[in-house]
C-alpha cells in the first residue's frame, strides 16, 4: 500500500517544518530584548517561508514525502528597528543610543500557538493513518 | 475458480481510491501554511467514470484511429469559502472534516472487505 505510506511521509515533512517555525519563534522571543550598538547589528525577527514539495525532481524519485512541505528560506522581518536613548548602557553608541530588536512579543506568541496547532493537526493525521494501517493488517483475522 | 478470481469485487479498487484520497488530504493539511498552495481533492465520480469509460476500437481498416485522451486522474482544485492574504486556499477546518470522513469511508470499505473474506472463509469451511 504505497499511498498510506506517503501519508506518513507527508505529515512528517509538515511536522518538521512546523518544528522549524516553533524554533524560530523561540529564538525571536529569546532575543526580544537584545540590544545592539548600531542599527545594522540589531536583532531582526526571523520568519520561515514554506514551500510545497510538488515537483518530482525536488525530492528523490518515488520518495514517500512528495507533496509535503519544506522550509524554503528564513527571512528577516522588515519592521524598522527602534532606537532608545540610554547613555548608561555599555552597548550605547557615541550619541548614547542603543538599538532594540524589532521582535513583537504578542505576534510571536500568536505565531507559536498557530505553529503548535498545525503540528497537532499533523500528529492527528499520523495517528489516523496508523490506525487505518493496523486495521488493514487485521483484515486477515476476520 | 470463479469464486476467488473476483472475490473482493469493487472494494479492492475502492480501497485504493480511499487511501489515495487520504494522501491528497494529508498533503493539504501539511501545506496549510504554504504561501500560494492550492488545496486539491479527488472527484470520486470522475474516477468512477474513467473506469467505466467506453473505448472506441478500430474494427475496420478504413476506421480512423481514436484520439487518445489523457486519462482523468480525478484531481480537482478546491474552491475556498474565503480567500486568504498569501494565496493559500487550504481551509483547515474543511480539511479536518474531510479527513475524518475519508478515514470513515476507508474503514467502511475495509468492513465490506472483511465481510467478503468472512463469507468466503465460511463457504470454504463448509460449517
Amino acid at each position: 500500500m504505497r499511498t498510506l505510506d506517503s501519508v506518513f511521509g507527508i505529515a512528517g515533512t509538515a511536522l518538521n517544518a512546523q518544528m522549524v517555525r516553533m524554533n524560530t519563534t523561540a529564538s525571536n522571543l529569546a532575543n526580544a530584548t537584545t540590544v545592539a550598538s548600531n542599527e545594522k547589528e540589531a536583532f531582526r525577527a526571523k520568519r520561515p517561508v514554506f514551500k510545497a514539495l510538488v515537483l518530482e525532481e525536488m525530492t528523490n524519485a518515488g520518495a514517500p514525502h512528495l507533496g509535503g512541505v519544506k522550509v524554503d528560506q528564513v527571512v528577516d522581518d522588515p519592521t524598522p528597528i527602534r532606537s532608545l536613548y540610554e547613555p548608561g548602557n555599555p552597548m550605547a553608541d557615541k550619541d548614547g543610543f542603543v538599538y532594540l530588536s524589532n521582535v513583537n512579543e504578542m505576534q510571536e506568541m500568536v505565531e507559536m500557538m498557530a505553529a503548535s496547532r498545525s503540528y497537532q493537526n499533523n500528529v492527528e493525521v499520523v495517528n489516523t493513518a496508523r490506525q487505518l494501517m493496523m486495521r488493514t493488517l487485521d483484515i486477515t483475522k476476520s | 475458480m470463479n469464486l476467488l478470481s473476483n472475490a473482493f469485487g469493487i472494494h479492492e479498487q475502492a480501497l485504493q481510491v480511499r487511501s489515495q484520497r487520504l494522501e491528497v488530504l494529508a498533503r493539504n493539511i501539511a501545506n496549510a501554511d504554504t504561501p500560494n498552495y492550492k488545496a486539491q481533492d479527488l472527484d470520486f465520480k470522475a474516477m468512477l467514470k474513467e473506469v467505466k469509460k467506453d473505448v472506441l476500437t478500430a474494427t475496420h481498416a478504413k476506421h480512423y484511429a481514436a484520439v487518445a485522451e489523457a486519462p482523468d486522474n480525478g484531481m480537482r482544485y478546491r474552491t475556498p469559502f474565503n480567500s486568504s492574504f498569501d494565496g493559500n486556499t487550504v481551509e483547515i477546518s474543511v480539511e479536518q472534516a474531510q479527513f475524518g470522513k475519508a478515514a470513515g469511508d476507508y474503514q467502511a470499505t475495509l468492513q465490506f472487505l472483511e465481510n467478503r473474506i468472512g463469507g468466503i472463509r465460511k463457504a470454504l469451511k463448509g460449517e
